[in-house]
């Protein structure tokens, strides 16, 4: 498993209202498969028909509070990671989704200003090492309290059936 | 110092003597629920790795429920996948279509929860399963790989909030009442990452059926669990289906709560959840006559015998409104049986209501009931998130079975006390 870089740098997907539940993120009509390039063309369809059109590989979600509430379907993490995005930047996420986000060494990344200081379209920047968010269309910056150390060893081995299997051989 | 219930179960599953809130525990689990949706790409998971057993099949329940009878070609391939599976694995405790059920309705019904367990299933409802005090908890593919892999998953331990219900509930309204409004009251994540824990003198009116309603949408307000002390009332639910032995949990009287709330039940109203989040609870007495395309009545949260018996009650002798397509879902095989030897089922057919098998069907907009562009919904499931139904610009309203059965008979949004007082009248 090659190290986990510090920083990650994308185009931001904003979306500021809060709640945006599994629902959305991948409707249950699609959940009759389980393939993330599948999952991938169905992202975000019912919250915006357009975001599937307009991601590209490496791009942020900027969203609001308690993201990802809902359905315990981790198709939600496989959809967004399929769609290209790499982080998602939240003022608070739904305790499901987070999990199943660091199981899968996805980032989830808890800013509240991000919404306040990004703008869909803006390009960003996070040190999840330092906890700094940079917006580098606007230079405004915030900071954010870094991954647990538990989140990060998990995100680092990969996610959490590697890091299992990490553990077991060690022992 | 105190602890609560569930730091109790999670401590006693973790070989610890103490924990509190906000450690990470890495705990035994007594049950593992599989379902047709998220078990099949878990299954995946553990064959890429290479892990071809699971820690222990019999501590492991599997029954399709979400889109079974298989309502497509690709929802085909995963039932047949968890069928295989569960065969390969000799797992004992399953559910064919003819036997099946919601999990988290079935898995009580049958005896396979015990007070004092862990249990968690690939689902956001698991937390239903709280209601015979158990730490339950919904988990995603990957938990679920893990738990069936090592019979172990790490947790960070809950805050708990507890809520205390007193009084008695008046006529025609019922325990999905009280969680829609404590719903109403804290948010759809007034409760995130913590236990809901309940208690109170209004928990002695409530059979388990209807207390499995509560602790169902403990998630629809962000919680990780719900959970509820162990009675008499309990222990003859566990005692009526099974010998197995068991542990009961308290929490201690100086146990600490992140809040409390007190809730005088006698207060309540029926209450209807408007579009689109659990949280939008009104009075019925607050909110217009909305008209209903369709009124759903079933799912993991008010799919039981109680809530078909209530529903049947109100709707004897009428029929459903012209233009409101009325469908029944009981949640499990054995509740579908019980309705049809008590003429329940003939009541519905009766007044012009479709009953199904069990399924989760058209609750998460599977089928059996999927809304079209604007139509609107009223339903006793747990989420009217957009989309959640059918067609994102389709409307679902939550309430109780009561609410549901006196809206199918009118059409637009009824409160059942008005049929329930014209009986009492007649009789």
């Amino acid at each position: 498993m090659p190290e986990l870089p510090n920083t990650f740098k994308g185009a931001a997907h904003v979306y500021e209202r809060a709640h945006i539940n599994t629902d959305e993120i991948i409707p249950a009509r699609h959940l009759n498969v389980h393939e993330e390039a599948e999952l991938a063309k169905y992202a975000m369809e019912d919250i915006d028909t357009g975001f599937i059109k307009r991601v590209k590989t490496g791009d942020f979600i900027i969203a609001g509070e308690n993201f990802g509430c809902g359905s315990s379907r981790e198709h939600a993490v496989w959809a967004l990671r399929g769609a290209g995005i790499r982080v998602v930047v939240a003022t608070s996420y739904a305790r499901i989704f987070f999990r199943n986000a660091i199981n899968n060494g996805f980032l989830a990344i808890e800013c509240p200003e991000a919404i306040e200081m990004v703008k869909t379209g803006d390009e960003v920047e996070i040190d999840i090492q330092a906890g700094k968010l940079r917006n580098l269309t606007t230079g405004k910056e915030a900071g954010f309290v870094p991954l647990s150390d538990f989140a990060r060893e998990l995100i680092e081995d990969g996610g959490l059936l590697p890091h299992i299997q990490k553990k077991a051989a060690k022992a | 110092m105190g602890m609560t219930i569930t730091e109790k179960i999670l401590a006693a599953h973790s070989g610890r003597e103490s924990i509190v809130p906000g450690e990470i525990v890495n705990a035994k689990l007594d049950l593992i629920v599989c379902h047709d949706v998220t078990t099949p790409p878990a299954v995946a998971m553990l064959r890429k790795l290479g892990i071809n057993k699971v820690f222990d099949p019999t501590k492991i329940l599997v029954t399709p429920d979400h889109f079974v009878p298989n309502k497509d070609i690709k929802s085909a391939k995963l039932s047949k996948h968890l069928r295989e599976w569960r065969e390969e694995q000799g797992i004992e405790r399953y559910y064919e279509i003819g036997n099946h059920g919601i999990c988290h309705a079935i898995a009580p019904e049958q005896g396979h929860v015990l007070p004092g367990m862990t249990i968690v299933c690939g689902d956001s409802h698991t937390t239903t399963m709280g209601a015979l005090g158990t730490f339950a908890s919904g988990v995603g593919s990957t938990d679920l790989a893990a738990a069936l892999a090592t019979g172990e998953l790490w947790f960070k331990v809950p805050e708990s909030m507890l809520f205390e219900l007193n009084g008695h509930l008046p006529v025609g309204v019922y325990s999905k009442d009280i969680i829609l409004y404590i719903i109403s009251k804290i948010g759809v994540d007034g409760a995130r990452y913590k236990a809901m824990e309940y208690r109170g003198t209004a928990l002695k009116d409530l059979t388990m059926e209807a207390r499995f309603t509560i602790t169902n949408m403990a998630i629809e307000a962000g919680g990780k669990s719900g959970i509820m002390p162990v009675d008499e009332i309990s222990e003859n639910y566990v005692k009526e289906r099974t010998s197995d032995s068991y542990t009961i949990f308290n929490s201690d009287d100086d146990a600490t709560y992140s809040d409390r709330f007190t809730i005088d039940v006698d207060q309540l109203e029926p209450i209807v959840a408007l579009p689109s989040l659990p949280s939008n609870g009104r009075f019925i007495g607050e909110i217009e006559r909305v008209k209903m395309d369709q009124v759903y009545i079933g799912s993991c949260t008010n799919g039981r015998i109680e809530d078909l018996r209530i529903a049947a009650q109100i709707m004897k002798g009428h029929k459903v409104a012209k233009g409101t397509r009325t469908i029944v879902v009981p949640a499990t095989t054995e509740v579908w049986k019980t309705a049809m030897r008590e003429g329940l089922l003939e009541i519905f057919a009766d007044a012009g209501c479709v009953v199904s098998t069990a399924t989760c069907g058209a609750c998460l907009g599977g089928f059996m009931g999927v809304l079209g562009a604007e139509e609107t919904c009223l339903s006793t499931t747990n989420r009217n998130f957009t989309g959640r139904m059918g067609d994102p610009r389709s409307k679902v309203y939550l309430a109780s079975p009561a609410t549901a059965a006196a809206t199918a008979i009118t059409g637009t949004i009824t409160d059942p006390r008005d049929f329930l007082k014209a009986q009492a009248a007649k009789a």
